[in-house]
């Protein structure tokens, strides 16, 4: 479904993505894990297209995507839940919501409203009030229903369990595990590695702006070297 | 008792030119955050396309449409041109920008047009309507109702429809709003084509009242300004109540004290209600977690 080839990218003159392949298998939940400053939000901004990609090929449903500008890779089937949330902490829970399904009018939006509601029973009490009001784990909640609004074929998860209580973060991975019943494939991206790698069917590990090791999730578990870096164990 | 409904109806009058610059604003600010000191500019070319479109032989309502159109036109040039190129700009620079392209506009309007002062004819005559004792000149109530239906227009076109909620969103978390396929460029191409249109209508339908020149638009501005702070800058509510309100304390100091004192009396009511509520009046409370 996706694939990235040589991806490059960098902020002024350093540069911070150098060379990563990697790819997405419809169906598939894989895992980007690495440290801070590995470069793993760049490469989701380079995907959702709102930060400029020096060189390299994403490949999209079979079409190439560089070119596209980040407000039509929507239409093209990709959604993003971006690092930090990034809800619209003035409009309410729910204009957030319809502002998630903004590039359809249909009959479907309330249906999927519905669905949303019933994935995250808390944004339906807190519908009416304004999203920069919700805790932090709620606004996470918000940002993954917000994305799903907009009925993706790959969803884009930057960070989903960051700052949240040990409790939440479990809730997180698991709606994010059950994305799959959804047809919903998924590319998450996580410090958290020990929890990604727990829910995805294949991962890969970024360090310093390469990929280091990639693999089943269950074999990155398992290897000495990644649990003794990323796993702590 | 007349004498306080003959300053109380001009209070109205002037307040509701007030509020359709201020309503101007609220849109660009809306988009962008950016506090457009060009608003009053815009005022200025509606009115001076109109003059001069209608001493050219064209009918009076066909003239304004021109002028109305010529000036959305020049507000989608000037994002083109100034505002877009500055994109990642802080926002005090864009502010900065908008105040260049102020000076800029009314170069060129003394250049293309002239610098006398000018009018257009009453659009319903010149005959006072008489109101509870006092008189009201019809082009008043031309220039209380344009007011009131810009912004019923944007109050229902910022909370009814996807498009009004899409430059809220635009406004709130650029980035987020492209993630959802929001064109946050047309966002803007839009805000600023509207406000300039918005200033534009102003300015035709006060200009058989006040006249107008190249230079009406900083003093315009200014108290537009003034009164999107003084109701809460970004809130049409807000725009609408600042705008009356100003005009109405102009109106009652130049009445009962002296039109030499109206600006200041003014500007220190509004200073203490921002002292009181730095929001502003239906400003809303900066509060979210994060």
């Amino acid at each position: 479904m996706l694939t990235v080839e040589g991806l490059r990218s960098r902020y002024g003159r350093i540069e911070v993505l150098h060379g990563v392949d990697l790819h997405v298998d419809s169906g598939e939940i894989v895992a980007v894990v690495g440290a801070n400053g590995a470069g793993k939000t760049t490469l989701l901004r380079c995907l959702s297209g709102v930060q400029p990609v020096s060189a390299g090929q994403i490949m999209f449903r079979g079409e190439p995507l560089t070119a596209v500008p980040a407000f039509r890779r929507l239409q093209r089937g990709l959604a993003q839940s971006p690092e930090g949330r990034q809800i619209f902490t003035n409009l309410t829970v729910e204009e957030n919501l319809r502002l998630g399904a903004f590039i359809y009018e249909d009959e479907r939006v309330d249906r999927d409203m519905q669905d949303a509601f019933a994935m995250f029973p808390i944004l339906r009490e807190k519908r009416n009030l304004a999203a920069g009001g919700l805790s932090g784990g709620q606004q996470q909640m918000l940002a993954i229903a917000r994305a799903l609004m907009g009925r993706p074929a790959c969803l884009l998860l930057d960070e989903p369990s960051m700052g949240l209580a040990p409790i939440l973060v479990a809730q997180i991975f698991d709606v994010v595990k059950s994305l799959k019943a959804l047809d919903v494939t998924v590319l998450l991206v996580e410090q958290n590695a020990f929890g990604a790698l727990s829910i995805a069917d294949r991962g890969y590990v970024l360090e310093t702006g390469r990929i280091s090791f990639e693999g089943a999730a269950a074999e990155l578990i398992a290897d000495p070297r990644i649990r003794e870096a990323y796993l702590g164990i | 008792m007349p004498e306080l409904m003959q300053f109380l109806l001009s209070g109205i009058t002037v307040g509701a030119v007030y509020a359709l610059v201020a309503l101007g604003f609220t849109i660009i600010y809306n988009a962008s955050d950016v506090v457009n000191f060009a608003q009053g500019e815009f005022v200025m070319l509606g009115g001076m396309i109109t003059v001069f479109a209608y001493q050219a032989g064209l009918p009076l309502p066909l003239a304004a449409l021109i002028a109305i159109a010529a000036t959305a036109a020049a507000g989608v040039a000037f994002n083109k041109l100034a505002i877009e190129t500055a994109r990642g700009a802080p926002v005090v620079s864009l502010i900065i920008i908008t105040i260049g392209a102020s000076i800029f506009i009314q170069g060129v309007a003394q250049v293309v047009f002239d610098k006398q002062l000018h009018r257009l004819p009453a659009f319903s005559g010149d005959e006072p309507l008489h109101v509870f004792g006092a008189t009201i000149l019809p082009q008043s109530l031309w220039v209380m109702g344009g007011a009131l239906i810009v912004f019923v227009g944007l109050w229902v076109f910022f909370t009814r429809t996807l498009t009004g909620r899409a430059v809220l969103a635009t406004s709130n978390n650029r980035l987020a709003a492209q993630l959802v396929g929001i064109n946050t460029n047309f966002v803007m191409t839009l805000s600023f084509g509207l406000s300039a249109a918005i200033g534009a209508l102003a300015g035709v339908l006060v200009t058989p009242i006040t006249l107008t020149s190249y230079q009406i638009g900083i003093s315009l501005a200014l108290k537009g300004f003034a009164a999107a702070m003084l109701g809460g800058m970004g809130n049409p509510k807000g725009a609408l109540v600042g705008g009356i309100a100003l005009g109405l304390l102009e109106a009652l100091t130049a009445g009962y004290l002296s039109s030499q004192y109206k600006d200041a009396v003014a500007f220190v009511v509004i200073l203490a209600v921002l002292f009181a509520m730095p929001q502003g009046l239906f400003g809303r409370k900066a509060m979210e977690r994060v």
